[in-house]
Order: structure tokens, then C-alpha cells, then sequence
């Protein structure tokens, strides 16, 4: 069966009053495959991310998803296409409870199209899906503002309001840094769950253990260029990997 | 032996904030008390006073619309310093269709309020990308510049102004078209930001980038948000200008920016009712300081400084708060 892969990213350039962020990065993600990115700081990771859902203009280069040319389009539409992303430095509103937090992507014009009409009582929505990503119902961390909220559940957060918009490719921004070892295996069953449901996800980590463990493959950025692509194993043996992560040619 | 203070809920305050368990008739009065006395307070107000203080309580309704037409876009994280240009493009719409085609006020009031709002909204959709002071420096700027247009080119007046325009019918229906929509507004606005509409509008003030981040338009909403609070500042305008039966200059002066900002601040921000609370202390107190003359400004000035520097939080939450909880002293644990 011959199948266009969900998201086609070719040729994509990004220049930054003379920083090339973005190089020709070409890749490619097949419908629930999930695809690492890895790279050293200002490899140009989080720029991929903001080019593809369209924050960033891209210079060259073109980003076909689910057979839509979708360069250059602006953000909310790319996101009403179905895909979701989130934000590294974690954006929550900060005023607004977490569970009121839910209310916004709850009420995105792509929900009212994928299930028509009124959606029910959002704020009950809300809140199931809030203890899918663990705030425990009992402790009532659902009902405290963003504000006081503790960098775990502020990224779990994050992590809800990109899950809620059912996208088909969720991008995820590396959600693992700043969170302990504990926190991280708790978060690794839901980004499991997604797998498992179907949904395509791109991972930018530099958590690498974990990313490893979980990566159906690992695509390596350095300079905006890429520089590797495939099995997590084999990637780390290159000799440009080993260059770009540890300095020196290594023997 | 230490005392502290402590705070405790009263029992009607649940957990949620939109359902309310009312159980006696007490709790009935406890609900409803601090929504009706308002309401009943003001009209018992406009009843029993002269022709002169009705006018001051008029235009504090005015103040006080205009109050809540700014709260609406700061909740929206749009801080205008320009409602004179909604009060402004209301008045001359109002004003010219009376003037040069003769329609009834009652007719020019409503056709001002919704053109004044698409118009607010046509004018300032181009500054809707920029945030924070630049978004407020604009606005700040359109009135006057409407001002300096309209002396320069000596349309709609030009530096005389339209007088003669047609009064409304009665009194009491001047009453009835300032008041009505002064609690018809408050009603709805409180609604308006209590519904997940208004959780979205919050949200664009917290974090636009995580609203885009869910597929939602924010040019849409800022424009709609534009539209209702333009609407408001127009209808307040066009109001004015068939009090007065005069429309000139005037109406974009800076009062009609700054005085709803500082209602808002003494009443207490985001929640529409601190606007009306501040308008009928601001306005019937400069009143009031008029026999004082020229001192008066600033003693004016002095008061809503200290005000400002002792109530930061504002009237109304400063009240809310002492309702809905009860304090009470209580000896510190050793």
C-alpha cells in the first residue's frame, strides 16, 4: 500500500537576520509513528516546531500535511487541521484555574466542527481530562489557580491542552526537562496512550534515555541542519552525532 | 496570649462559583440583598432628588457605562485610553443624523450605539497585533486626532459644533434610557465573562500565544470584544448629545477617557459592577467640591491618590470580601 505520510517537511529554511536556523531540513512522519528530534542547544529544535505550525515563516521549503500544503499558514489554522503542540517554556494562564485553563482549547473552533454543536458542560470535560493527565480529584489541585501551581503539573497542563484538541500529530516540546525522574515515568503512559490511540508525535527531548526508550525513530539536528535520521541505536553511532554532542571527533 | 485574625466562608459560598445552594429565606436575602439594594437605592435616589442632582446622576451613569465598556477590553488585555473616541463617534453619529436629516433621537441613539461600535471596531482592527502600552498609545491618540480633523476641515460644525438638535421626549424617558441599560449592561457583562466566551476573552489577556495555541482566532475575538465596548462608549455618546442637544469638540476630550478608568480603579477591576460603584462616588463628589473652587482639582486629585495607595483592590472587592466571609479572633497555637 502506498501511503503519503501524514506530515512531509521539505527543504525547510529558516534565517534569522543571518543565524540560519533552519537548513534544508527534509523529514517526513508516517500517521502514528513517533518520531524524536534530539540536537544540541540552538540546534534549531523548538524553530522546527514554530515553522511547522506556523508561528515562524519559513524562508524556503514546504510543510505538506495530510496532502495540505500548509506552509506559511497562520497558527490557529494549522491547528484546527489537527495538529497540536506545546509550548517549552509551559504558556498556562497564569489568572485562570487549571481546570478553567481546560475551557479555552475546549472551545476551539476545531472541536465544535470534529463533534458539531455545543460540547456539554466543559467545565466537567475539563476536569476528566485534567485527571487523565494525573491532578488527582480528591486534592483538588484542579480548582487552584495556574499561578501556584508546581512546574509538573503546570506541564502536564501543557500536555492536556494539546491532548484535548484530538489532533492526528501532537508536537511536544520538550516536555520532560525540569521535571524529576519520577515525574517523568508518570507522564511516559499517557504519551503511551496517545501512541496507542493512533496519533502521530514528534518528541523534541533532550532527555534521551526516555525519549529512546519510547522513539520509533530519532532524527538528529545540529546548526539547523540535519545531520541524522533513523533507529535511536544507529543514530548514536554516527560520527556527526558524536561530533555534534561531545565537541571533538571521537574515537 | 497572640491573637490572629482568621477568615472563614460563610456557608452559601460553595466551591463553585456559578451555583449557589439557597435553603431558607434568609439565605434568600443573603443572595439577593447585595444585587437588588443597588438597584432600588438608585431609583429611590433619582425619585427624591432635584433637577440638578438627577443630571449629576445621570452623567455618573454615564461614567459608569463607560466604566465598564474599558473594563471589557482590559479583560481582553486591550488597556484603551481612548473611550472618548467611542463616546465621541457616537455623539456625531447621533447627532449629525438628527441635525441634518431630522430623525427622532430614538431613532439616531440605537442606529449610533451599533454603527458606533462596527466603526470602533473598523478603526482599531489594524492596532489589534500590538500589545499593552503601543495598543493604549493609539488609543489615546484617535481622539485627538479626530478633534484636530474635525477643526481643520470645519465638517460636522467644525469648531461650533451642531446645535439645536432635537431633546428627548420627557424626563422620565431620559431616566428610562440611561438606567435600563445601565443594569441591563452590568447583568449582561457579568454574564458575558462568567461564560466559557468570557474564559477565552480572559485567556487572550493571560496568554495570547497558548489562545492561537488552540485554534482560536484572536482577531475575531478582539473584534467582537471591540464591537460590545465600542457599542456601550456610542450609546453613551449619542445619550449626551440629546441631553445637552449640542454635539461638538468637546465629546473627544480626555474626561471622557480618563474619569471611566479612574471609576474603574476606585470601584475595583474586571468585575463591571466596581465601575458603577466608582462612578457614584467620583462623579458626585467633584460635584460636591464645587463650592470649593479652585482648590478643587486637587483635592479631587489628593483623595483618589490616597484612595488608590489604601483600597489598591478596589471598592468592590474590598465589600465582597467582607460579605461573603466573617473574621473572627482567634488565639495563636503555642
Amino acid at each position: 500500500m502506498s501511503r503519503t505520510p501524514l506530515l512531509k517537511v521539505t527543504e525547510l529554511s529558516k534565517n534569522f537576520r543571518g543565524v540560519q536556523a533552519l537548513y534544508r531540513v527534509s523529514f517526513h512522519v508516517e500517521k502514528g509513528e513517533l518520531v524524536g528530534v534530539i540536537g544540541p542547544n540552538g540546534s534549531g529544535k523548538t524553530t522546527l516546531v514554530n515553522t511547522i505550525t506556523g508561528f515562524v515563516k519559513p524562508n524556503r521549503g514546504e510543510v505538506v500535511y495530510d496532502d495540505k500544503d500548509i506552509t506559511g499558514w497562520k497558527p490557529q489554522k494549522v491547528i484546527r487541521l489537527g495538529i497540536a503542540r506545546t509550548f517549552q517554556m509551559v504558556k498556562p494562564f497564569y489568572k485562570l484555574p487549571a481546570y478553567k485553563n481546560m475551557i479555552v482549547p475546549l472551545y476551539s473552533p476545531r472541536l465544535k466542527k470534529e463533534l458539531g454543536g455545543r460540547y456539554g458542560d466543559l467545565n466537567e470535560i475539563a476536569l476528566d481530562c485534567l485527571e487523565d493527565v494525573g491532578f488527582e480529584r480528591d486534592s483538588f489541585v484542579a480548582y487552584k489557580t495556574a499561578s501556584v501551581l508546581p512546574q509538573g503539573y503546570l506541564k502536564r497542563l501543557e500536555l492536556a491542552k494539546a491532548m484535548v484538541l484530538r489532533p492526528d500529530l501532537i508536537i511536544l516540546d520538550e516536555l520532560f526537562s525540569g521535571l524529576s525522574l519520577a515525574e517523568v515515568a508518570s507522564i511516559v503512559p499517557i504519551i503511551e496512550k496517545l501512541r496507542y490511540a493512533g496519533i502521530a508525535i514528534i518528541m523534541i527531548e533532550h532527555r534521551l534515555k526516555e525519549l529512546f526508550r519510547i522513539a520509533d525513530r530519532v532524527m538528529v539536528l545540529n546548526y539547523g541542519r540535519k545531520i541524522a535520521d533513523g533507529m535511536a541505536k544507529e543514530v548514536m553511532e554516527s560520527r556527526e552525532v558524536k561530533k555534534a554532542y561531545l565537541g571533538t571527533e571521537a574515537e | 496570649m497572640t491573637l490572629r485574625k482568621e477568615r472563614i466562608d460563610r456557608g452559601i459560598k460553595v466551591r463553585s462559583d456559578d451555583i449557589f445552594i439557597v435553603r431558607s429565606w434568609r439565605e434568600m436575602i443573603y443572595f439577593t440583598a447585595p444585587r437588588l439594594l443597588p438597584i432600588v437605592l438608585l431609583f429611590a435616589l433619582v425619585l427624591i432628588t432635584n433637577e440638578y442632582w438627577q443630571r449629576v446622576l445621570v452623567q455618573a451613569a454615564v461614567f459608569a457605562l463607560l466604566g465598564m465598556s474599558w473594563d471589557l477590553l482590559a479583560n481582553c488585555g486591550l488597556i484603551s485610553l481612548g473611550q472618548a473616541l467611542f463616546f465621541g463617534v457616537g455623539a456625531y453619529i447621533s447627532g449629525s443624523f438628527n441635525f441634518y436629516f431630522g430623525w427622532s433621537p430614538l431613532v439616531t441613539i440605537p442606529l449610533a450605539t451599533v454603527l458606533g461600535g462596527l466603526l470602533a471596531a473598523l478603526v482599531l482592527v489594524p492596532v489589534f497585533r500590538l500589545r499593552g502600552i503601543y495598543f493604549s498609545m493609539v488609543t489615546l491618540v484617535l481622539p485627538l486626532m479626530m478633534e484636530r480633523i474635525i477643526e481643520a476641515t470645519a465638517i460636522l460644525g467644525g469648531t461650533e459644533g451642531l446645535t439645536g438638535l432635537s431633546s428627548l421626549p420627557a424626563s422620565w424617558v431620559e431616566l428610562c434610557i440611561i438606567f435600563i441599560p445601565l443594569w441591563v449592561c452590568l447583568f449582561l457583562l457579568r454574564r458575558l465573562i462568567d461564560s466559557n466566551y468570557g474564559v477565552v476573552i480572559r485567556a487572550i489577556s493571560d496568554n495570547d500565544q497558548s489562545v492561537i495555541n488552540a485554534g482560536i482566532s484572536l482577531n475575531l475575538y478582539k473584534a467582537q470584544v471591540v464591537i460590545i465596548a465600542g457599542a456601550i462608549g456610542a450609546f453613551c455618546g449619542a445619550f449626551m448629545t440629546h441631553v445637552y442637544q449640542f454635539v461638538g469638540m468637546p465629546v473627544f476630550a480626555l474626561d471622557y477617557s480618563i474619569l471611566p478608568i479612574a471609576s474603574v480603579i476606585v470601584g475595583g477591576a474586571g468585575n463591571f459592577a466596581g465601575a458603577i460603584l466608582g462612578a457614584y462616588i467620583l462623579v458626585p463628589l467633584s460635584e460636591l467640591l464645587r463650592g470649593i473652587g479652585g482648590l478643587r482639582i486637587v483635592l479631587y486629585a489628593i483623595f483618589l491618590m490616597v484612595f488608590v495607595v489604601a483600597l489598591p483592590e478596589g471598592i468592590f472587592h474590598f465589600l465582597q470580601r467582607k460579605y461573603s466571609q466573617f473574621e473572627r479572633l482567634v488565639e495563636v497555637d503555642k
